[in-house]
């Protein structure tokens, strides 16, 4: 009993370190974004944003080409999208894409490199399909993408599929008549490990009845009523999202005094609504459909195709690749 | 030996014969327990006597039902990862029994959707009702006043109106709070955020007043006590009738200090009506919240208690971009 009392604080250490690797370390830069003495404050760790900046670099320049020889759609067969391009606008952007999604595997990563024209590898559907995605939102998403916009590396950064995608989440319960989870209450990097909604991210999925505005917008209550509490918490959980996903505080666009006025907000906030709808655009036009034509192994658990959420393209910064031009090299490509 | 004050960690703890309490006039319920031990840990910290422990009936029935609740609670936790052991200690403090969705307003949903949730809440109000008749029977039977039973009453209150008044008032119980480790924490600013912001609700502000006041009181009171333990000043009720030199220098040095001074007998109701009323401002700013305050900002921008600030951005950069207040 002697050492009852060095042991407990010996223990207590022992429980505590551990958990010093979860913490940054200090000096953290801190950066004025609203009014004087109201919080409005960006907190960066500097060694965290060194880690970021080196991972975020746009790949080299390869240089735009002239159009030159005849239009693709006639040079080469199966050309369905792309068709207007010259011949040589046409192979500079097939090298870029190669580069951009399948470095090592080159073309046969989507072709039958026997017959280039033929769409037998499923990769290539894919392909198609994404092409089109890109300049849709090249072309229809400026409020959101304007000067930089986005290519194939936005997302791939030379991966095959892009890694911040996300699924419906298929953790098993045991069902019956026990307590349901209500597609919450686990520990998920979907919404920063809280035990908020972690299908948040269904808000993303549907462009249709995505309650995302909770709070109440007069200061008494009207007999319209309002918002549930879960309601509340599926936004939460999707601004969490966000927020990790850019890798900024609430107050990048909201004051947090009142989350829910645009007039104290920062313009960052109008350019993320329009990235929201973005979102829920491309998830519901292009990734949604592709689960038929993907095989198994690139589908969730529950047979849902990969959707895209803000980290898809931000990988953890407010603007993708610190917002480098991604289009110069491709224009008639990626925004026709 | 050098006089040493007892005090928590000391290091001298004097061991003799159980102190079985006072004699009491007239007949309990229960004849109290006279099963006591010695524990040096427990000297440690406070007094090394455990027990006579009294549980009786209402003691009884009060932990059955708070069992029956934890049981309910932690079977729907495991049933929850799927009767995994592993995964029941890794997500322990994610996982969290979840109020009925709004639809169901105040009727009884299926079990697996909020009906363990009223299940749960039934015995664990139980509980805590059946804990506070006892606290008060045993006051009374020690010939006690009942300060403790309704200290205890005022942290009841604001649990009620949290888990039962208020959702009976909005008509849902789907506005209760989870029974979850970090789901309660969640609700708690989901709801702050749904109803605009709690901090310019006044009665919060007054909750969060009386809740650091009790701390500084706290503080302030027993580094009084403490630093006049060598003139006798730990003997407080008795300096309450026959003030010492310890009750007067104590006194002198807040004078001093601050121009006041509590008495050794109202210090110690400024630190209850401080810790009572923490719990029941907050329940009356809770009630208030959804009820007849819907957004607690706009309500504070009305009541001119939420000053403009100069614009940092050009407003023109910020209108609502949603055509019809969509997403």
């Amino acid at each position: 009993m002697k050492y009852a009392f060095p042991i407990f604080i010996a223990v207590v250490f022992v429980v505590i370190f551990p958990l010093l690797n979860y913490m940054e370390s200090i000096p953290i830069d801190s950066t004025q974004v609203g009014f004087r003495g109201t919080g409005m404050v960006q907190v960066d760790n500097p060694r965290t944003e060194a880690k970021l900046e080196e991972a975020n670099q746009a790949p080299e320049s390869i240089g735009s080409v002239e159009p030159g020889g005849d239009p693709a759609g006639q040079v080469y067969e199966n050309v369905q999208v792309l068709a207007d391009l010259s011949e040589d606008e046409f192979n500079h952007f097939m090298l870029s894409v190669t580069e951009w999604v399948s470095p090592e595997e080159g073309c046969a990563y989507c072709h039958n490199e026997e017959n280039l024209a033929s769409d037998e590898v499923y990769t290539k559907i894919i392909a198609r399909r994404m092409i089109q995605m890109t300049q849709a939102i090249n072309t229809e998403w400026g409020d959101h993408v304007n000067g930089a916009g986005v290519n194939c590396y936005t997302c791939h950064r030379g991966n095959h599929v892009p890694e911040n995608i996300w699924v419906e989440d298929d953790r098993p319960q045991a069902g019956g008549f026990s307590a349901s989870r209500n597609g919450q209450n686990l520990a998920s990097d979907i919404n920063g490990k809280t035990s908020l909604p972690y299908d948040a991210l269904s808000k993303l999925a549907t462009s249709d009845d995505a309650i995302i505005r909770v709070a109440a917008d007069a200061a008494l209550p009207t007999t319209a009523g309002g918002s549930s509490i879960q309601d509340t918490e599926a936004t939460y959980s999707l601004m969490i999202n966000m927020s990790e996903g850019l890798g900024v505080n609430c107050n990048y666009c909201h004051n947090s005094r009142a989350f829910r006025d645009w007039e104290q907000s920062s313009p960052a906030r109008v350019k993320a609504w329009h990235g929201i709808e973005m979102v829920q655009n491309v998830n519901e036009e292009y990734l949604i459909p592709l689960a038929s034509a993907l095989p198994d192994n690139r589908l969730g658990p529950r047979g849902d195709a990969p959707k895209a959420q803000c980290s898809t393209c931000h990988q953890g910064i407010p603007k993708p690749m610190y917002g480098a031009d991604m289009l110069s090299d491709h224009p008639t490509a990626l925004k026709p | 030996m050098m006089i040493e004050y007892q005090n928590i960690f000391t290091r001298v703890q004097v061991h003799g014969n159980p102190d079985l309490g006072v004699p009491l006039p007239g007949k309990t319920m229960f004849s109290r327990g006279t099963k006591t031990r010695l524990s040096y840990l427990a000297g440690k910290l406070g007094d090394a006597q455990i027990g006579p422990f009294y549980l009786g009936f209402l003691g009884l029935a009060s932990i059955m039902t708070g069992l029956a609740a934890f049981v309910m609670i932690g079977l729907n936790y495991w049933a929850q990862v799927n009767w995994s052991p592993m995964q029941f200690v890794k997500q322990l403090f994610w996982l969290s029994v979840d109020p009925p969705a709004p639809e169901y307003g105040l009727s009884f949903p299926p079990l697996a959707e909020g009906g363990w949730f009223l299940i749960i809440g039934t015995f664990l109000s139980a509980s805590v009702l059946l804990w506070w008749a006892r606290m008060y029977i045993r006051a009374r039977a020690l010939g006690m006043g009942t300060h403790v039973p309704w200290a205890f009453a005022a942290a009841l209150w604001l649990f009620f109106v949290l888990g039962f008044i208020r959702p009976l008032i909005m008509g849902s119980w789907s506005e209760a709070v989870p029974y979850g480790i970090f789901s309660h924490l969640d609700w708690t600013a989901a709801f702050s955020i749904r109803y605009g912001n709690l901090f310019y609700n006044p009665f919060h502000m007054l909750s969060i007043a009386f809740l650091y006041g009790s701390a500084l009181l706290f503080a302030m009171h027993g580094a009084t006590i403490l630093a006049v333990s060598r003139y006798g000043g730990d003997r407080e009720i008795e300096q309450i009738v026959d003030r010492g030199t310890a009750s007067e220098r104590a006194a002198l040095f807040w004078r001093w200090t601050m121009g006041f001074n509590a008495t050794m007998e109202s210090i110690h109701r400024w630190a209850w009506w401080f810790a009572v009323l923490c719990p029941l401002t907050g329940g009356i700013g809770i009630l208030l919240t959804g009820t007849v305050v819907d957004n607690w900002y706009l309500w504070g921008v009305k009541h001119g208690i939420a000053p403009m600030y100069p614009d940092y951005y050009d407003p023109a950069m910020l209108s609502d971009p949603a055509p019809t207040g969509g997403n």
